[in-house]
């Protein structure tokens, strides 16, 4: 068990995800950057899809009631022993009465900070991700609070494995997120859309764990077109359809929202295109500021980009399996 | 009415049946993924139907994207054949209209409302025609709505009315959306109703209030123990207008998990209802009689 000294700024449990009921509006959740949830169960022993916690732009202060191995990987929030740093992407021990907490954000945006034996709380719906909109999931259906007891399981981790800095990924600067375009693609004029590829836009401080906005970019103009009955009175509007993991809707024609892990699962706001699969992992890291350029892809660059991350995701588990 | 395909990203297909929001177009959005979830094409992890699309996810690394489109496209013919008609359920909504809760939110968002002088009723009344709020109440409750999509939000139904086109309410939604709704609010977008699962933001027009929960993560609540979402798309619903009193009720009732929603089995024809819109409708709702 872990006693929750204080909880961070957004600090929830998360796994690889619940799939299965996007068509009820539940959405995956999980955590935002898979690779480093998935490193940093390895390099404590665990399952690779154990649950963890995600720590969001500040460290939790945990104090551990039993012996553990810990490993924090994602953003460089420097983790600390009862104030003796410890290295990240790098497994330590934590003592039974010892705290666990974390210097401020140097660079990223998510910290995975996993235990050995893994979080235990209760599966719902095959998943121990919190999905906080739906108050499900998770603990209690929430983000830590100071005085929570999280329940830990039984695991055997080794100290001093750590993974390779070759081996992690982190978005640059600017941070390119590689998008393939499509879904309304076609209401967006040939001028405006080469002005969305061509602007430097910058992640908004709305951005979480439902999506990302962006702002600085050009408004995005419209081609000319009837609107169809029932999809409201605004160019953007369409008739309410399902959105995309990753689909980028601009309402409005303004500031971009990208939706992530805990998405809204559909509405009425047409899409001009979707980040591929293999930079969903990098929009996890991005700092509210981050300039950001978008990257037009083809689907097989999209699928070479996959079969990359996949690869990646592979020599990790060797070198930590 | 031709269906248009496209990707979203390396995992999804995204198909719009229809630019413009009709029964025919949910209906065929309903058989083609029913078509996709009975054909269990290999790779397919996510099944949604919307109002007038659907999208399928699914991993490319155990069918291409390219194959992927192909097996759906594939069933079109099937879907397009399928019979226009469904065994489905109706179920009775009462609705506390011009409730205090969502009188005392809109007031609040009041300066993100294209008429910020009235509430959402009587601004939705006015650009509908009509000569009052109680004329527009009973014209909102006067004829059933099919569950179109349930989403945005986990359990909340999108509803779409059994009437002629001339005779759909049509709302803009806020101009900027609001950070708050309170929980089982009855909202107005476009031309879709919908009900407010859990508290949050949101851009519909607020009408009222229902005290019937639609979505229970702890099933706890008798009618949500086996799952806790209570719509699905295809479900007819009758909206029923209550006053304070059987409100507070049926509050009553459902804290002391003795709440019970009206359901009855009931048969809609698609045909039928092109037929005779009226005797349609009278049939649907008779069956809550």
């Amino acid at each position: 068990m872990i006693k929750v000294l204080n909880p961070g700024l957004a600090t929830s449990v998360q796994d690889m995800g619940r799939h299965g009921y996007y068509h009820l509006g539940i959405p995956q959740s999980g955590g935002m950057d898979q690779l480093a949830l998935q490193a940093a169960n390895l390099l404590v022993g665990n399952a690779a899809d154990a649950a963890v916690l995600e720590a969001t732009f500040m460290g939790p202060e945990l104090e551990f009631t039993a012996d553990a191995v810990v490993a924090v990987t994602g953003a460089a929030l420097t983790p600390k022993v009862d104030g003796a740093e410890q290295a990240n992407w790098e497994s330590f021990a934590v003592k039974a009465g010892q705290v666990l907490s974390f210097d401020y954000l140097k660079g990223g945006a998510r910290a995975y900070i996993a235990i050995s034996g893994g979080i235990d709380v209760p599966v719902v719906l095959g998943s121990r991700s919190t999905y906080t909109l739906g108050a499900l999931g998770g603990f209690k259906g929430r983000p830590l609070a100071a005085g929570d007891e999280v329940p830990v399981g039984q695991g055997k981790g080794t100290v001093g494995r750590s993974l390779d800095a070759a081996m992690r990924r982190a978005p640059g600067s600017p941070a390119e997120i590689r998008v393939l375009p499509g879904i309304y693609w076609h209401w967006v004029t040939d001028k405006s859309g080469a002005q969305f590829y061509a602007d430097t836009w910058k992640v908004a401080p709305e951005a979480d764990r439902i999506g990302y906005r962006f702002r600085g970019g050009q408004p995005i103009e419209f081609t000319e077109r009837e609107r169809p009955f029932g999809a409201g009175s605004d160019p953007s509007n369409i008739v309410d359809g399902c959105y995309p993991y990753g689909s980028i809707q601009v309402p409005g024609g303004t500031e971009p929202i990208i939706l992530h892990r805990d998405a809204v699962s559909g509405g009425g706001y047409f899409m001009l295109g979707t980040v591929i699969s293999a930079d969903m992992d990098l929009i996890g890291q991005m700092q509210p500021h981050t300039p950001t350029q978008f990257v037009k892809v083809t689907m097989d660059q999209a699928l070479q980009a996959r079969a990359d991350r996949t690869a990646l995701i592979g020599r990790i588990h060797e070198a930590l399996g | 009415m031709e269906s248009r395909y496209t990707f979203g990203g390396d995992e999804h297909v995204f198909c719009e049946v229809d630019t413009e929001m009709s029964l025919e177009a949910f209906f065929k959005s309903l058989s083609m993924t029913n078509a996709v979830r009975e054909s269990q094409i290999r790779g397919v992890t996510e099944i949604c139907p919307a109002n007038a699309s659907f999208q399928i996810k699914f991993d490319p690394d155990i069918i291409k994207p390219d194959d992927m489109l192909a097996e759906i496209k594939k069933l079109e013919v099937q879907a397009e054949n399928a019979e226009s008609s469904m065994d489905t359920r109706i179920v009775e909504v009462p609705v506390l209209y011009n409730d205090p809760w969502t009188h005392e939110t809109l007031m609040r968002f009041r300066e993100r409302h294209q008429d910020p002088s009235g509430t959402d009723l009587d601004y939705s009344a006015r650009i509908n025609g009509y000569g009052s709020v109680d004329d527009f109440i009973a014209a909102h409750s006067g004829s059933p709505w099919f569950v179109s999509m349930v989403g945005f939000v986990a359990g909340l139904p999108f509803l779409y009315q059994t009437v002629e086109r001339e005779k759909q309410i049509e709302v803009p939604k806020y101009l900027r959306p609001r950070t708050d709704t309170p929980k089982l609010t009855v909202g107005y977008g476009g031309c879709f109703s919908c009900i407010y699962s859990v508290r949050g933001a949101g851009g519909y027009q607020m009408f009222g209030v229902t005290p019937m929960p639609i979505f229970d993560p702890q099933q706890q609540i008798n009618y949500l123990r086996d799952f806790m979402i209570f719509f699905k798309p295809g479900d007819l619903v009758k909206f029923s207008p209550i006053d304070r009193d059987t409100y507070d009720a049926a509050v009553e009732a459902v804290e002391a998990n003795e709440y019970e929603p009206k359901i009855r089995d009931v048969r809609f024809s698609l045909d039928e209802f092109n037929a005779d819109i009226t005797a349609c409708n009278a049939k649907l709702e008779g069956a809550l009689k």
